[in-house]
């Protein structure tokens, strides 16, 4: 018999839900408030607007996600990235060319973004999976170790060919899965340390940056000079170190496009050309900046007010937190999106299936993902790649889809107790 | 997996407190974000006072703000397919109008910025009516200094834009690059009372500088202030009549009310239009005017200094009679000429000697000033009594500035002791080095403003109030009825002024002005560059005087030509309101003094 809390949803995720969807909408609102005080509530020009009808549309694919039968993403776990690898490619020769990136399929004025549905079936088809193989993911089963990458890289491949960069290096943020599910420590470090001399090629002129590889590579061959396997190491490392500084080098130069090129750049140094490529961060700075500790107050916001902000209430919407909410409100709203995560964390961790779990940790990955970046290039501290703010940033698709990847999870959860174990 | 969980749980934490402690160190440690974010939203604007206008004596405006009106456009606004009535209405054909609308467009198309300058009155009155049909269209109105009168440069002066030394001199911080400033000339005297006081304005602007409203409400704002009106001591009939007399000639002319010290016509020849030096066209125009050879930005009355010649021999002939070294009804026969002399040998009084400018007599007369036997030596003696008579002099305002409220006042030239004993050494000189002195030539120079409150003096028997062009600030009458007196009897002057009177106050006499009793001095200035200088100070009425005045025209040779006869007009003009000579008048505008005497 089941029990009585077989069908709990898990009430403080809603509450944490709707907690950030309120404070989201609130600031949408503000962003986008006319000092002239012509601002109507009902009307569908005003971003806040519309975003209220996203909302509720959002009810309805709740709904959805609550009628069908859990087990539908297990079973149907490869069918759905199927179908979303293939929407990926006819994007690629159907869809409309938007700002520099084909991202987008038009039918009428019904607007779909293939790459977000791609980020729920790529959680679902990597948890399918993993959970499918009798042992996690370590060193002895590289092969298993690929075919997971596989299927987030090659998602990741296409909307790199659609041109979205932001949207790409979202996928991958899955390593962090892998890491849960026994990738070794190792592997996640080579990866960062890779991230990091790409970060470096950024900043320090190319040849510079080899005579420091050659530098450690000579420093390493002192220190273990009778260490055979040490050295096989790091002459290893340093050959592959090498290799990314020149092929960071021609992506750049070669693959990127101009406007994400100058994107890039403008981390390098945003404060450099105020009112060329590094104007939008510098503006969103000076926005943030301008916030103090208390904020200037709700609607009392000048640099968004009057659009020195770009992008406003999509990408940049944690401007407006923190220039009017300041400090003190940027923190608890970070609070408060930390403390979802972790309940998110915990929910993933008491599954008895591990196609669950995995899910689950593919869910905190994504939004944590979204999060952390969005938020660091608002304050300069990553690339302005475009990528919004959960449950904060305007627009349809993307709140969907962050609607979609958590109720699914709680749908999931609910009905744990009816869970396999794997 | 423990630890992994762990590991992940506080990567979510470390990258919030990263976040976090990243958000206060640019927002609370870093306060520059702030000032950008004023910088870039909070738009101080200027608002400019109206500067005071200034009026003559009679209350006859002189200088007012000249409302000039620029056509405005905002691109964005405008409907292109629409321009007709615009063309029509500015007379200006489709190319004109096309490049007028890029310019601006380069500049904005959501700024506002000028689409034709200065719209003359009949088209302005024209847009006004059509204004609301103008979409994109607007109608700026800005002030420049406007000129009732083409003259008066030279007192009234202009106005221009402050520069850096004057900003850096500005103890006040009143002043902002870009302002604008009185440069020269009452402008410049009364900066502080006719500049008003700025009012400003602050307002939110977008991203594309468009207004968004007053800041605050306008609690920062405050209301520009307009200046002071000022009232000038100028007559501005006799000022006019005046310049016209100087025009074509080089010289000064200055009138000066002697009973209160109030100038009346202060003329410097030649001079300029001071509206060419207002607003539009300041710097092309300022060009010309000082690459002029005649030089007419300079202020002759004040600035050009000159020996006083003849008309010097009043002050001899006062300070003589008052250090008892003659006596006025004393005869001197002059027998045969010590100094070269116009004035036929003779017996002289005083009164003849000034009426007939003996210069033989005022040699000895000067010389018993000078050498008054108290010492023995020569030299010593010289030096005490030249001490004296130096004092005297300085007593009647020379080798001083007068403190005219005018810039640049020049202080003219009274030989020190120090002076001559760097030229001739220390007790090596004597009457006979300085001789010269006698008929105001030599090392002395005067201004045309000294010569004419010498007149003053003369008038006034024995003092003078400091000679000044404004007499009104605002509602305020300014103060200057502070006596200078000159410590020489009255009964003194009678004399002289006799001797004054022959000269001009006779008939036949050229100066002469039927029912009129004046006093005048002629003076022809030896000039070793080329023609003399001529040269007249007098006053009239010679009873109740209500007018002192000099004048100097420079290469015009005789005194008792150009310069006499110049005086005698302006006199007429003053007193009588009209002048009836008309002959003379012609033979002063003609100009030409080299010809044989009128008539």
């Amino acid at each position: 018999m089941r029990s009585q809390n077989k069908y709990q949803v898990d009430t403080l995720s809603v509450v944490y839900f709707l907690s950030l969807v309120m404070l989201g909408w609130i600031n949408i609102y503000a962003a986008d408030y006319d000092l002239d005080g012509t601002t109507s509530f009902f009307d569908l020009n005003q971003s806040s607007t519309k975003q209220l009808l996203w909302i509720g549309a959002s009810l309805f694919l709740i709904t959805v996600i609550f009628i069908l039968d859990y087990r539908f993403y297990d079973s149907f776990g490869y069918v759905i990235w199927g179908i979303s690898i293939f929407f990926l490619l006819a994007v690629l020769f159907f869809g409309k060319e938007v700002a520099g990136s084909t991202s987008w399929f038009e039918i009428g004025f019904i607007k779909i973004q293939p790459s977000e549905f791609a980020k729920i079936a790529t959680a679902i088809g990597l948890a399918k999976y993993l959970s499918s193989q009798s042992v996690g993911v370590s060193d002895k089963y590289k092969y298993k170790l690929g075919i997971s990458a596989l299927l987030f890289l090659i998602p990741m491949g296409l909307i790199i060919l659609q041109g979205d960069l932001g949207s790409a290096m979202v996928f991958g943020s899955l390593i962090l899965v892998l890491f849960r599910e026994g990738l070794s420590a190792k592997l996640l470090f080579f990866s960062c340390y890779a991230v990091l001399l790409f970060l470096l090629t950024l900043l320090i002129d190319q040849w510079i940056l080899l005579f420091m590889v050659l530098a450690l590579f000579l420093i390493g061959l002192g220190l273990f000079i009778k260490n055979r396997k040490a050295l096989i190491v790091i002459f290893g490392l340093s050959i592959l170190s090498f290799g990314l500084i020149k092929s960071v080098d021609f992506v750049l130069n070669q693959v990127l496009k101009e406007h994400q090129q100058l994107r890039v750049m403008s981390l390098i140094n945003p404060n450099a050309d105020p009112l060329g490529i590094g104007w939008n961060v510098m503006q969103s700075k000076i926005a943030i900046g301008s916030g103090g500790f208390m904020g200037k107050g709700f609607l009392k916001g000048t640099q968004t007010k009057f659009d020195f902000v770009p992008a406003q209430t999509t990408d940049f919407i944690f401007c407006t937190v923190g220039e009017e909410q300041g400090w003190l409100g940027a923190t608890l709203i970070m609070i408060l999106f930390g403390a979802f995560f972790l309940r998110l964390l915990t929910i993933a961790e008491r599954q008895k299936s591990r196609f669950v779990r995995i899910y689950g940790y593919s869910v905190v990955s994504i939004m944590f993902f979204h999060f952390a970046i969005n938020i660091a290039m608002t304050i300069g501290l990553f690339p302005v790649i475009g990528i919004p703010l959960p449950f904060f940033s305007y627009g349809g698709s993307s709140f969907w889809t962050f609607t979609m990847l958590l109720f699914i999870l709680l749908k999931l959860d609910s009905q744990r107790m009816d869970q396999l174990e794997h | 997996m423990k630890s992994r969980i762990l590991g992940i749980k506080f990567f979510v934490i470390i990258t919030i407190s990263v976040l976090s402690m990243r958000l206060f160190s640019i927002q609370v440690m870093d306060t520059d974000y702030q000032e950008i974010a004023n910088r870039n939203v909070i738009q101080k604007s200027i608002e400019y006072p109206y500067r005071g206008l200034i009026f003559d004596t009679k209350g006859k405006l002189l200088l007012y703000n000249d409302p000039v009106f620029d056509l405005m456009i905002t691109p964005k606004n405008v409907d292109l397919s629409d321009s007709f009535l615009i063309k029509k209405l500015l007379f200006i054909t489709q190319r004109e109008f096309d490049q007028a609308y890029l310019k601006a467009t380069s500049f904005s198309r959501n700024l506002p910025s000028i689409f034709y300058k200065q719209l003359s009155n009949e088209k302005f009155a024209a847009f006004q009516d059509r204004m609301r049909d103008l979409e994109g269209f607007n109608i700026n109105s800005r002030t420049t200094r406007g000129y009732a009168e083409i003259g008066l440069a030279n007192i009234l002066g202009y106005v221009g834009e402050v520069t850096q030394n004057q900003l850096n001199m500005d103890t006040t911080g009143y002043y902002k690059s870009g302002d604008n400033i009185g440069i020269t000339g009452i402008e410049k005297t009364y900066e502080r009372s006719i500049r008003g006081l700025r009012g400003v304005k602050y307002r939110n602007v977008d991203v594309q500088g468009i207004n968004m409203g007053s800041f605050e409400n306008g609690a920062y704002d405050t209301l520009p202030q307009p200046g002071k009106n000022l009232v000038l001591t100028i007559d501005g009939a006799l000022q006019k009549y005046a310049e016209r007399l100087m025009e074509g000639k080089i010289g000064s002319l200055v009138a000066i009310d002697p009973s209160s010290g109030e100038i009346l016509a202060l003329v410097s020849a030649p001079s300029y239009d001071p509206s060419l030096l207002s607003g539009r066209g300041f710097s092309k125009n300022f060009g010309t005017i000082q690459r002029d050879s005649l030089k007419p930005l300079f202020n002759r009355p004040l600035q050009a200094m000159y020996p006083p010649g003849s008309m010097f021999k009043t002050i001899q002939a006062l300070i003589a009679l008052e250090q008892d070294q003659v006596q006025a009804d004393e005869i001197i026969t002059v027998n045969s000429k010590l100094i070269g002399d116009h004035a036929p040998l003779g017996k002289y009084d005083m009164q003849r000697a000034i009426t007939k400018s003996s210069n033989n007599y005022f040699f000895k007369v000067f010389r018993r000033i000078i050498q008054q036997g108290e010492h023995l030596s020569p030299f010593i003696d010289s030096r005490m009594g030249y001490n004296k008579w130096r004092d005297y002099v300085l007593q009647f305002g020379f080798g001083k500035i007068l403190d005219i409220d005018l810039p640049n006042e020049k202080a003219g030239f009274v030989p020190s002791l120090e002076f001559y004993d760097q030229i001739y050494g220390k007790e090596r000189w004597k009457f006979s080095n300085i001789y010269s002195l006698s008929i105001g030539q030599g090392e002395l120079l005067v201004t045309p403003l000294q010569m004419a409150n010498l007149g003053v003096i003369l008038a006034n028997r024995g003092y003078y109030f400091t000679p000044h062009l404004v007499k009104k600030v605002g509602v305020e009458r300014l103060d200057f009825s502070q006596k200078s007196s000159i410590e020489i009897d009255t009964g003194h002057f009678e004399s002289i002024l006799e001797g004054m009177q022959a000269l001009v106050s006779v008939p036949g006499s050229r100066a002469y002005i039927p029912g009129l009793v004046f006093c005048g001095k002629t003076s022809t200035v030896e000039n070793p560059q080329g023609l003399d200088h001529s040269g007249f100070m007098g006053f009239a009425p010679r009873n109740n005087p209500k007018i002192a005045i000099a004048v100097y025209v420079e290469n015009a040779g005789w005194g008792a030509r150009a310069a006499l006869s110049t005086a005698s007009l302006a006199i007429e003009k003053y007193v009588n309101g009209s002048v009836k000579k008309k002959w003379l008048e012609n033979y002063v505008l003609k100009g030409d003094f080299q010809d044989a005497k009128p008539e």
